[in-house]
């Protein structure tokens, strides 16, 4: 921990505990980096990347992207968390572990978080042609794309929620609400 | 004539494998290109099965989420409803009471012995190989029939609450199990001497589909498939969770890390669970299924990863908490969708047919990776 503040001084946010568990939090401009020191370094070795993921937080604009790494030598869990806004990409970490390609593409397929040099980024349990990102938290649970399913089933779902042309990048996009 | 230079390699052949193959085990497309029977590249297309069940977390109470579960992992549904059930304990501070605990743990194992039983049989047919498939439902249908007597479904079983467990054993369960338990090592015994030295068997699985150890971490292989590389991993004896650490048991692990060495290690883990439950049906202590706890359930504000060494590898779940009724985030690491990535790996360089053994040997369930 001490190694990792001491060379990304200028990247680390803090470092807590919550029940029996380490949480680092870092910036996100050098994430590859500190991926690979984490990965690296004889102190902390991270090899297993155990699981990538994300929690929107409407509320700040923002994505907090989780990395749940493992260290098997020292038989060790640590969550590295770092924040981007909406509209930022990320630097991808599948460089450093090959696992972090299919858990990018989900995290991509869910939120829509643009990775930045990533092998492959597209879509991969939804449809390519699909709009919208379900795991968000304006995407309402009965949410679908209406004009997909009736093109490609065609028939007519009867969703009252439908996402239309709006895209997330679009400023004037609103939530459809009860 | 001189063949004209084309940017496509004239030979090369795309075929789609599935969605509706038998071999695939459920609705996985694999487009493979192929030379001639030689695979040159493979590419999964999956979500065929997806059906937001993190999503559903979000919105269900903490409670009402766990049936849902059930619906991922649908051959290890008790071990889903095991990693999220303790995952809130953890969350809240609650311990279940060690009665529920010696059940979670019998059940949970036993359901690992049906998950590798259904393996094994559709791993074998899909090799060639009918009889095995026959000899592992006889045996699985005794430990479904167990739960069903326990708690009325054989499938999405639902047993575990949070806090503990629903039901009370019902009269004459050890004696059930025991018997079971004490028959299963020879009926493994069984299975192997119709395939271990068997020519076709070997023919079809050795130095097939090799993955290295450090190969497979990089690619976040976890289960049998991981310790059929020779690492030596097993959740419940790196971070024992329920009882574990109060009981012995062996963890198998292979050489190769070939398809055959990932069959061995899944025999010897049947065996080792036989044990684990052989020593815990003797020892059910009397007391409370259910540890105190309040009609709603509200975590405090944090999050939590907690995983549990699945049938098919780690089983992680991350829940974010802001202290309401429901998860703010529900996210499930699921230990199919992460090892079939390395799908393509295993495959290029191979023929056709031994796609199909490595699809099996990945012991892959669809309802898991799509969610």
């Amino acid at each position: 921990m001490d190694a990792l503040k001491e060379k990304f001084s200028t990247q680390f946010v803090k470092a807590y505990s919550f029940i029996g568990q380490n949480n680092i939090e870092v910036k996100k401009a050098l994430i590859a980096e500190i991926m690979t020191f984490m990965r690296d370094n004889p102190i902390t070795p991270c090899n297993y990347l155990a699981d990538e993921t994300a929690v929107h937080w409407p509320k700040d604009e923002e994505f907090e992207i989780v990395y749940i790494l493992y260290s098997f030598s020292k038989n060790e869990y640590v969550k590295v968390k770092t924040r981007i806004k909406e509209w930022e990409t990320i630097e991808s970490v599948a460089s450093v572990w090959t696992t972090a390609d299919w858990l990018e593409r989900e995290v991509y397929d869910m939120f829509g978080v643009r990775y930045a040099n990533h092998p492959n980024l597209k879509r991969i349990l939804l449809p390519e042609d699909w709009v919208g990102f379900p795991l968000r938290k304006d995407y309402n649970v009965r949410l679908q794309d209406v004009e997909w399913v009736r093109k490609h089933l065609g028939i007519d779902s009867g969703q009252k929620y439908y996402v239309g042309e709006a895209r997330h990048e679009d400023p004037n996009y609103i939530t459809p609400t009860d | 004539m001189a063949q004209a230079e084309t940017l496509f390699d004239a030979s090369e052949l795309t075929v789609s494998m599935g969605p509706q193959h038998p071999s695939t085990h459920g609705v996985l497309q694999v487009k493979l290109k192929l030379d001639g029977e030689r695979v040159l590249d493979a590419e999964c297309v999956i979500g065929y099965l997806h059906r937001g069940v993190e999503k559903l977390g979000e919105v269900q109470t903490y409670g009402q989420f766990v049936p849902t579960l059930d619906r991922m992992d649908y051959i290890a549904a008790v071990s889903n409803c095991l990693g999220y059930c303790e995952t809130i304990e953890k969350l809240l501070g609650v311990t279940a009471p060690p009665r529920a605990q010696y059940i979670r743990l019998i059940m949970t194992e036993l359901n690992r012995i049906t998950s590798h039983l259904l393996w094994l049989g559709t791993h074998a047919i899909d090799l060639g190989a009918i009889t095995t498939f026959l000899y592992c439902f006889r045996e699985r249908e005794e430990i479904l029939k167990i739960f069903e007597n326990y708690c009325g479904a054989r499938l999405t079983t639902h047993m575990f609450r949070i806090g503990g467990t629903q039901y009370e054993l019902y009269e004459g369960f050890q004696d059930q199990v025991r018997k079971f338990i004490q028959d299963f090592p020879k009926k493994v015994d069984e299975y192997e001497t119709l395939l271990t030295e068997n020519r076709i068997w070997l023919d079809r699985t050795k130095d097939v589909g090799i993955i290295s150890g450090k190969d497979a971490i990089d690619m976040g292989l976890t289960g049998p498939s991981l310790r059929g590389s020779g690492v030596q991993w097993d959740l419940r004896k790196a971070k024992p969770y329920c009882i574990y650490s109060e009981f012995d048991f062996d963890i198998p692990v292979g050489e190769v890390g070939d398809t055959y060495d990932r069959y061995l290690v899944r025999m010897e883990e049947m065996r080792q669970s036989a044990r684990i439950v052989s020593q815990a049906i003797d020892k059910i202590p009397d007391g409370p299924i259910m540890a105190k706890m309040s009609k709603i359930i509200k975590p405090p504000v944090g999050d939590i990863y907690h995983s549990i060494e699945s049938p098919k590898g780690e089983l992680g779940y991350y829940i974010v908490s802001d202290g309401s009724t429901a998860a703010y985030r529900a996210r499930v690491r699921p230990p199919s969708y992460v090892n079939l990535q390395s799908l393509k790996k295993m495959v290029v360089g191979h023929m056709v047919a031994d796609v199909v053994a490595v699809i099996g040997t990945l012991d892959i369930v669809l309802g898991e990776i799509d969610r």
